[in-house]
Formats: structure tokens, sequence, C-alpha cells
């Protein structure tokens, strides 16, 4: 295995797009390390993009818009004074990964390249709307979350692109978000349903709604039909229902070790509920 | 393969060692500096018995790479102690029992003083959660989380 | 054995005095077994068979060996060659087979080759080039499947005796006891309850897996370290494996980083030894996780049917049960255990119990914390609790009406000595725990549990020193804190600080032969030979001083640590301290020490009871632990904060059992969660304070007391936490673990 650790994207483009073999980007390294200790995969080219200037700003734009490196950990984020005060449900999501060990490494870019359907960042980053940079042998392009996975394991990257920067959109007004994971012990797990909202409201009517389930089928979902259940209610009991029918409908889960088709599908759907009261407290400044 | 030259610094003293880019941190810790406090429980990240703190933050040895340390500070249960002096953890881990058969014990240590850096008066919660992350299969963590709480109290007395 | 020596009163005992091996334990510096190196040494590494059940066709191991860093290759044939001493027959045939598959491999994870080279990441990549071809064979991993007619069969031949004429031949030794008339005990009843419950297997899940450095030349002389729970019997396999003399081979424990019965045999050790002998230098061998999981005992699984009779009134009128535990490819799997200790609480008139231990194509299971009680107490005390809920009777006070007691006759047989259930059901009773209201939602369980505990072969050394400390010698490593309790004792009988007696926990080069640190026996059975060596060195010390007095030696007591004529002589002399004493020891007859060698028999049995509160989540069947507390018969405490710390761990693995961990096998035969990320042990915020209560009645087989307390705290909690789910959630659950997904679908069911 070569080990490369280069100074700019430009660098790491390059390296990537003439290497041979399995090429693997190293930011935290709690995927790649489990994968490599564990011989499933062992890269050819391993690739430490932690050397490049910036890769752990957390920065904050004139517009009320974040940028986060590539690097910056669960840790760095749960830390920040004012992100996961904007956007709780993103930093929430991403601190529900592993121990604090792993928030000390884990990164959510990381977490979105792995491609795994359970990323418990990634149904947040959904919901948010969380676009990323990646760069490759032809520039700069900017893509939403949700198109970078494209089933387990895989994602939407040529060989020698990869992500560069992630953007989370201006909070704005009296919006708020949410994640919420079930898993079988209180830490430690991956999640077996995983459920993201975000929400602005006017008053006490929702005006904008973003759903997204992860664990429930090969890659993260953006649900409309979840956010249609939530526009234009004050989120009443026919709207939660609705909710949860739509966000169990949408399931297109395995039976695994993990949990079953049935237990997935239900489970969605109360997690759904679930999310969306916290988000529309949030988004009425009733919690933090 | 060529191996890769690390040098960086364990406990305040400079180190060098040669890897190969496979090798972890803990591997390196391990059978290259003979500091073998930090144990492989899992080498995937579940268990923390191989806990360090890595420029001040806890990680898991086990998922760091060896060439990964080349220019950080590390810190191992080696360090704890100073000189004949137990770190009031240490102390209070053996007079609470909470220890049996002893080997997760250097990582809940590590984790347990990074919370109380970070934390002097966690709750019983947040001393949970801070250590969900370093599995014990001796003690039902009782003894642990009594250890921790009575030792945050001791250090705030003494503050 | 004469018990006249029995105490009461004590200094030392039951003092919580901070542990001997504590300092070396919080630096980092304790050696465990994978933290030890030898010069030249080599690093071992074991191919695993992908396969549930394939016949081995051929291994071609030259690749391997043309590899610049591999120094030896070892398969099978590489133990068949070795002259074996008058037969390898039984159990140590079964383990040589276990350590190094033979025609078959047996279970996914089975070692089929292994191999030594000068690095970790050598060996490990030297393993990718042997080539194996395999003869893929059905498979079966279910107990009551591989009991079925049609069942594959695992190994012709394997059955004993006990298995009755017809049964498959999966079906390896059978049990059945019990007393009176059970169907006419059932006619009596008002009400009779049977019903059918499954647990999956679980592992010991020691955070230390397992590791040794082991030296062979040919001169057949060797050297091991390893973590184990008992080295002596590591060097007897280890010799009749390599076909060594047992003499020959030396072995030291490491500390060891948690067993739970699970490091009671070998796994590893023998292949080193194999490599070390071809490769002519020092080989380390440690597993990983998964090699942990996949290859190492787990528990048996069980498939059981319970049936009991109860009147209005609580009395039980007759019990019945048969218990199938599925044990992994190999004879062993504890059905006569648990079908003896399933209704061991309960004086019965009419019981009757079946065990069957079943091959299937899993690993060999070891044994695990009161080896198949866990699951019997399960079934047993689910169908009583619902027994009491249907009949409106207090569970508490239904045990305590059908409770054993002193004379009571056993439902496995013998007659009770004194025991001390009545009193732990009683501390139930009383406790503020039984009597705390409960949240919506919440619901509360009891159970009471039972285990043997076990004596073994034992040897003690204890050596006095010139300036009057102490070395004691034990032969059973300390698992939990055992030095600590072993230097209380000696203290207590030589009357010296505790602070001034060293205890090593010897290799098998330095002291007789030791059972394992198993069955609870180490505080019991060291503990007394402990006493007794300790007791063997005051005669010797009582035999100098009254040589210096000139009276006789029946004339000097021995009190509070000096040497104190009595009787007619009373007040003649001066006490004589112990330090005095040793000091002229080198003139007045030389070095003292004391010795005891015994397999004592008088462990005395044990019993727990536990209350449990659950609170479970309607909408997702997820289940939280709010309120445990343990209450069991110890004897006599020795050092009471490490009995507490062995209830709470086995509260803390039985809420394991009862929860969330479980062996997952594959349509393939492949075990699906061999990392702890999928194999759930519990994790610091899913569990609460874990309360104990600390019940003495003293066992008369101990001088102090003692009755082991490692083992009977995991055998009610499977039942009690199923009993406080069942009523939190108002369905009997029957199925461990009650993961989230069984208890959801079991809600929809009951909806």
């Amino acid at each position: 295995m070569q080990y490369h650790r280069p100074a700019s994207f430009a660098e790491a483009s390059d390296l990537a797009a003439h290497a041979t073999g399995i090429t693997r980007f190293l930011a935290g390294g709690t995927d790649v390390l489990v994968q490599l200790r564990s011989e499933i995969v062992t890269p050819d080219t391993l690739i430490d993009i932690k050397a490049i200037d910036g890769v752990r700003d957390i920065t904050r734009h004139a517009d009320g818009s974040w940028t986060l490196g590539v690097a910056v950990t669960g840790a760095e984020m749960s830390e920040h004074p004012q992100l996961g005060r904007e956007w709780p449900g993103v930093v929430e999501a991403m601190d529900l990964i592993g121990s604090t060990q792993i928030q000390g490494r884990a990164t959510p870019v990381g977490n979105l390249c792995n491609g795994s359907p359970a990323a418990d960042s990634v149904p947040a980053m959904v919901a948010a709307g969380v676009m990323a940079t990646v760069t490759g042998p032809n520039g700069d392009r900017v893509v939403a979350v949700e198109d970078i996975p494209t089933g387990p394991g895989k994602t939407s990257l040529a060989q020698g692109e990869l992500i560069s920067a992630l953007h989370i959109p201006a909070r704005g007004a009296n919006g708020g978000d949410a994640y919420l994971r079930f898993i079988p012990r209180t830490e430690m797990d991956i999640a077996v349903v995983g459920v993201g909202v975000n929400l602005r409201v006017d008053g006490d009517t929702i005006t904008e709604a973003r759903v997204a389930l992860g664990a429930v089928a090969p890659t993260v979902l953006l649900v409309e039909d979840c956010a249609r259940a939530l526009i234009g209610t004050t989120l009443d009991d026919a709207a939660l229902a609705a909710l949860a029918a739509s966000a169990s409908a949408a399931c297109k889960p395995i039976d695994d070790k993990r949990g079953t088709i049935e237990f997935r599908t239900e489970v969605a759907g109360v997690l759904a509920k679930r999310a969306a009261k916290i988000a529309y407290a949030r988004a009425k400044g009733e919690t933090a | 393969m060529t191996k890769h030259h690390v040098t960086t610094t364990v406990n305040g003293d400079t180190v060098e060692y040669l890897c190969d880019a496979r090798e972890t941190l803990l591997d390196c810790l391990r059978d290259k500096l003979n500091l073998t406090g930090a144990k492989e429980g899992c080498g995937t990240g579940d268990c923390g018995a191989c806990s360090v703190t890595l420029d001040g933050r806890l990680v898991c040895s086990c998922l760091v790479l060896g060439v990964e340390a080349e220019g950080k500070q590390i810190e191992t249960i080696e360090g704890m102690a100073q000189g004949e002096t137990l770190h009031p953890l240490q102390r209070k881990f053996i007079e609470h029992a909470a220890l049996q058969c002893g080997v997760c014990t250097p990582g809940v240590l590590v984790a347990a003083k990074a919370l109380l850096e970070k934390n002097p008066d966690p709750t019983e919660e947040e001393a949970r959660y801070w250590l969900a992350g370093n599995l014990c299969r001796c003690t039902g963590y009782d003894k642990i989380i009594r250890a921790v709480l009575d030792t945050a109290a001791e250090l705030r007395e003494a503050s | 054995m004469a018990l006249d020596d029995r105490k009461s009163h004590f200094t030392f005992v039951g003092t919580r005095p901070n542990r001997p091996d504590g300092l070396d334990k919080v630096t980092g510096r304790a050696r465990f077994g994978a933290d030890v190196t030898a010069p030249g040494m080599l690093f071992g590494a074991i191919l695993r068979s992908p396969h549930a059940h394939a016949r081995i066709v051929r291994i071609d191991t030259s690749k391997a060996e043309a590899h610049r860093d591999v120094k030896a290759v070892v398969t099978r044939a590489d133990f068949a060659d070795v002259p074996f001493k008058p037969g390898l027959e039984g159990e140590f045939w079964n383990v040589l087979e276990n350590v190094m598959a033979g025609e078959k491999a047996l279970y996914d994870g089975h070692a089929v080759a292994a191999v030594a080279a000068s690095s970790a990441l050598a060996a490990r990549d030297a393993l990718k080039l042997i080539e194996v071809e395999y003869e893929v064979l059905p498979h079966v991993t279910d107990v009551d499947k591989a009991m079925a007619p049609d069942a594959p069969v695992i190994r012709e031949g394997a059955a004993d005796y006990s298995v009755p004429e017809g049964m498959h031949p999966n079906v390896v030794r059978y049990h059945e006891s019990g007393h009176g008339d059970v169907e006419a005990g059932f006619a009596e009843a008002d009400l009779v309850i049977e019903d059918h419950f499954v647990t999956e297997a679980t592992h010991q899940g020691y955070i230390e897996p397992h590791a040794c450095l082991a030296s062979l030349g040919a001169d057949g002389k060797g050297e091991l370290w390893c973590c184990t729970q008992g080295h002596w019997i590591v060097q007897k396999t280890c010799a009749a494996l390599l076909g060594i003399e047992t003499a020959q081979l030396r072995v030291t424990a490491s500390e060891i980083g948690g067993g739970f019965g699970g490091k009671t045999t070998v796994f590893i050790e023998p292949v080193a030894l194999a490599l070390s002998r071809k490769a002519n230098r020092p080989v380390k061998i440690v597993m990983s996780r998964s090699e942990v999981l996949r290859a190492t005992g787990p528990t048996a699984s069980a498939s059981m049917d319970v049936k009991i009779g109860m009147k209005k009134d609580g009395t039980i009128t007759a019990a019945q049960g048969v218990f199938r535990l599925q044990g992994g490819a190999f004879p062993g799997a504890p059905g006569d255990m648990t079908a003896m200790c399933a209704f061991a609480p309960y004086n019965l008139t009419n019981v009757r119990q079946v065990g069957y231990d079943v091959m299937s194509n899993r690993p060999k299971q070891a044994a695990y914390r009161a080896p198949g009680a866990p699951m019997g107490a399960f079934a047993v005390e689910s169908v009583i609790d619902e027994l009491c809920k249907k009949l409106g009777l207090d569970p508490v006070e239904v045990r305590l009406k059908n409770a054993v007691r002193e004379g009571t006759k056993a439902s496995y047989g013998p007659t009770y000595d004194r025991i001390g259930l009545v009193e732990t059901l009683e501390a139930a009773k009383a406790h503020p725990h039984y009597s705390a209201p409960l949240k919506p939602g919440q619901g509360r369980g009891v159970a009471c549990g039972f285990w043997f505990n076990h004596g073994g072969e034992t040897s003690v050394s204890l050596a006095l020193s010139e300036d009057g400390s102490a070395q004691l010698m034990v032969g059973t490593p300390d698992i939990g804190g055992s030095r600590a309790s072993m230097a209380l004792m000696a203290a207590e009988v030589l009357g010296i600080p505790y602070e001034n007696i060293r205890v090593t926990i010897a290799d098998t080069a330095t002291l007789g032969y030791n059972d394992v640190s198993h069955g609870s026996r180490v505080t019991y059975a060291s503990g007394l030979a402990t006493i007794k060596a300790a007791q063997h060195a005051v005669e010797k010390l009582c035999e100098r001083a009254a040589a210096k007095w000139g009276i006789p030696v029946d004339a000097v007591k021995w009190e509070n640590g000096c040497a104190v004529p009595s009787g007619p002589n009373a007040g003649d002399f001066d006490p004589l301290p112990l330090a005095e004493i040793t000091a002229d020891m080198g003139r007045t007859g030389g070095p003292i020490s004391g010795h005891f060698e015994a397999t004592p028999e008088g462990a005395g049995v044990s019993f727990g009871t536990h209350i449990v509160d659950a609170e479970v989540d309607p909408e997702t069947g997820k289940t939280s632990i709010t309120r445990y507390t343990v209450i069991q018969d110890a004897g006599k405490a020795i050092h009471p904060a490490y009995v507490e710390g062995q209830f709470q761990g086995g509260a803390a693995q039985g809420i394991g059992w009862a929860l969330n961990e479980e062996y997952i096998y594959g349509e393939d035969g492949r075990l699906q969660n061999p990392v702890f990320l999928d194999y759930r042990i519990p994790v610091a915020s899913d569990l609460p304070m874990i309360d104990t209560v600390i019940v003495e009645v003293p066992n008369p087989g101990h001088p102090f007391g003692v009755r082991g307390v490692g083992e009977t705290g995991i055998v009610p909690p499977l039942a009690a936490i199923a009993n406080a789910v069942s009523n939190a959630a108002g369905v009997r659950m029957r199925q461990l673990p009650m993961s989230p997904p069984r208890i959801l679908a079991a809600l929809k069911g009951n909806g």
C-alpha cells in the first residue's frame, strides 16, 4: 500500500487519477482503517488529505451559509459555538456516529463517501440541502450530497475525483432540523433506521420541508411524499399520521443482522414523527 | 515495500520508528516503542482498549495509521502518572475496585482523563455516554462510573 | 477435612484494601497475553475455513513456504506426525481437531493451516498464499434442525453410551433425572402451564483476545506464555497434542484480560508450539476479535420445553423440562447442567428433567459462567412468573413458599447442606427496590438462580522471609482481584499485615497441579488451600517458639501474629512475634514454609435472587433497564468490593444476553456478526448502577465460610429481565435475545 500526503486537492486528484488498483482517500480513517484491518479492502494507494490547507476549517459566510473542510471531525462540529445552534440536526447526526474516540476522527465527508445507506450524518445533510464541491482532473463541480452515494459502498465520484468541501445552506429565519436514528443499544451501533427532517414555518404552518430516510434502501432517500405530508400543516395528528405513512411507504429495506423489513418499515414512520416534532419545535424557536 | 520513517512525540519524549503504511499507531506503540499499555481488543474502533490522545484529542490508536503520527503529540497510559505519583483517576480506580481483569483499564483511564479535562463536573449520564466507546466486560461499569465521578469531585475540591 | 477451625470473627477478612496488582494495572505495566516478546521471535497467523462444513480435499502450502519472510507453515499433518503416547482420544482428540482441522472443516472459522513469519503483516499476507480446495458439504447450525432426521451428520460415532437408541447421530449425550411422579403431580395442580423457550448462543466477550508466546525445541523442552484461566490444563493438553512430556513444557500464565470460562481450554497455544518447533524460534500468536468470535467458545444455544403445575396457594405440584443444547461441532454442550440446575431452587415432590447435548456446524462451545444454568432458569422462572400472574400471586412469596432449605432433596438428587436461598428471597422482599413504584411503561421482574460451585485440584505454597514478610504462591490466575482475597486470608491466619504478603501466580514449574480458575472455585479452593498452607507455616512457627522456650509445642498458641505460651505455661514468656522467629529461622531449623495440596469437596452451592425494572418503548420495542438489584449468598465475603464486582459483572453480562447479544448465522452457515460493532455487548450508557446485597450464610465446607460468587450472578438475569420486559410490554417473551424487532413483532401480534 502506497501512502501519500498531498498538499493540495489538485495534487490529490492527480495522484488518484494516475493510480492503479484500489485507491482510497484518508480523512478520519474510521471506515478505511476498519476495512484495512479486517482485510475487506486493502487499498493499493492511500491518499491522506489532512495535510491540505484549510481542511479543518469551519467557515460561516456573510450570507449565513457554511463551508466545512473535508477533515472536520464530528467532535469539532459539536464543539463549534454556532454551527450546532443553526443546524442542530446536522451536528447531532454526526455526533451519533460511534464513540467519543470515533468522534475525534470521523468526518461527515468520510461518512458520505463510505457509501453506507445507514450513515447517520447523510440523512441530516440531505434534509438540510447540503452540497459538496467535487474536485477532479477537469476542475470543480458542485453536487447535492444525495447524489454522491449510488449504492452500498459505491459513489458517483469518478477516478481522480474527491470531495474538497461541504456547503451547508444559510439557516435563515424560522427553520429547524432534527435527526433521529434507531439502534438497539444507546451507543456504538449502526443505524437500523435513520430520519432527518428540516422544516421552515410561517407562524404555526410548515412552509418548507425536506425529509430523508437512512438504512431503509440501498441509498439514503429524500422522500417528497413526506415533505408533502408536512407542508401546509401545523403538524397536527393527521399530518403526523400522513408523514409516518409516507415514510413507511418509501422504505425498500432488507432483512439483515441489524433489523427486519417489517421493523424498519414500522420504525421509519415512528422516527419520522418524532424527528418532525423536534424540528418543528426548533423552527418555532421553542427549543434549542 | 519501503517503510516510512516517523518522528513523533510520545508522553513528551521524541521518538522515531520505521513502519509499513498498513501498520496502525497501536501496532507502532506496542511493537516498535514497547508501550504495551494500550491494548488491541478489537482492531475496529469498537472497544476503546487502545485509547490514546493525539494532539490532545481522544482517539482509538487502532484507527490511526502509524505514519499519520508524524509530528504529532501522543499521550498514552504510560504517561499518566507523574513520577511516583499516580493521577487521581488511577488512585481512585484502585480504591473503588473499578477494575477486575484490568485489560480495559488503560483505555478507560485515558478516556476518563480526557473527559475530566473537558468537563470537570460530569453527570453520571455524561460520564456513561463519554465512556460508551470503552467496553468493559467484567464490572458492569458501576464501580468505573463511581470512580470517575468521585475523582471529579475530588479534583473540583482541590482546585 | 477437619473444619474445627471455623472462624466467625475476623481482623482482615471483610475489609476492602487496595488490590496488590492495582498499580500495575492502572499504569499499563501489567503484562497481558500479547504484551511480551522474545529474542528472535516470529509472528504466527492462522488460516480459517470460510465454510460451515466442508471436506478438505487438498492444502497446498508451497507458495507460502516460498515467501521470504515465512519461516514455518503447519497443517494437521504436523500434529499427526507426532508419535502420540498411548493414543490421543476423548477430549484431547476433540481439542486437537478443533485447533487444527483434520479431514473436514466443521464450522466457519475452523483453523486449517498456520504460518510463522518475521512480521505480523507478513504472516497475514502469507496466509493468502495457501491454497485450500474444499468440497462444501450440507451444514446445520440450529439445534432443533440438527436433531431432525434429515440433518447432516457432523461426525458419526461421536455419541456416548447415554444416548437412547434411535436418536440422530448429532445427539451425543443424554441426561435424565428427577424423582416422584410428575403426571400425578400435574393432576394435583390447579393450573398447569407448558411453554417453549429459545436462547441464542452468546460469547463470553472478554476484551483481551487470546494471545500466546511459545518456544519449543527439538529436545522436547518448551516454554509457553499465554492468557489462560488455568495453565496446568494448558500444559497437559499442549504436551499431549505435541507429543512431549508434560513436565518438559513450562507454562506461565500472563495477566488475563477476562475469561468467564472461555479461556479454560486451548486454541492457538498448540499451533504456536508446532510452528515454533518447526521454525526453531519463538512464535507469538494473537487472535483478532473476529477470530475470537468465529473460532473460540461461545456458549450453547438452547431450545427448551418447560411444564409446571401449581396450586392456587402457590405450591408447585410438579415440574418437568426438556433442554436441548447445541454446542458446536464437538460434544460438550452442557445439557446435563441445564437440566440439573433448572429446578434446583425449588422443593419439588415430583420433578423430571431431560438434557440433550447436540452437535452442529458451529464453533466448539466453551464454558461461560455457570455453563448451561442461565438458559434453564430463563425457561423455568418465566413459567413460574406466568403462573403467579394467572393465579394472582406475589412472585417472591411463591418462590419463598417453594424454596429449598437445608435438608431439602434437590431436584438433581442430593440433599442440601446449609444454603441461603431463603435469605436472598427475604432480602429481596425487604429491599426498597421491590416495593418502589413503577412508572407507566415499566415492568418489574424477579428470578432466582442456582449454581453448584466447584472445588477442584489445588496446590498452594507459602514461604516466610527473614524480615517476617510472606510470599504466597497460588496456581489459579487472578481474573478479578483474587490476589487480594488470598492475601487477606493469609493475613488472617498469620496475623501479619495484608501489605506484608506478596501473592504470585506461580508457573507450572514451581507449584503442583492446579485446576483452572473456573467453577467459582478460586476464593473457595485456593482460599482454603491458602488458609491451610498458612496454618501449616504457623505450626512450624509454634514449634520454633516451643523449642526456644523449652516447652511442649501443644502448649504454644498463635495469636495476633505471635507465638504465645498457653495452658500451664501461660504468661511465662513474652509473646514472640512472627518476625522474631523468622529472623532466626536459618539457625533454628531452616526456612519456614507452608504447603497444602488437596481436592476440596465442600464448595457449597450458591443461590441468588435478582430484581429488575425494565421500560419498553411500545412504538419501537426498545428496552432500557432502569433499575437492577442483585442479591446473592456469598457465604463469607473476603473482599466485599470484589464480591460486589462479581455480582455486577454477572448481571451486566446477563443483560447483554437477554437483550442484544446473539450469534447470527446466515443461510450459508457463516457467522454474520464477528465484530463488536454487531455483537452488541452492553456499553456504559446502556446500564444503570447495579445495586448489590451480599447475603452471608456460611458454607460449612470452608474454614471461613466462603462460597464461590463468580457464576451464580449470571443465572437469574435472563429470566428476571424477561419477566420485567413481559410485564412492561404486556406480552410474554419466549425467545432471547429480546431484541427490538422481536419485541415489536410480539407487540404487534398481541395487538
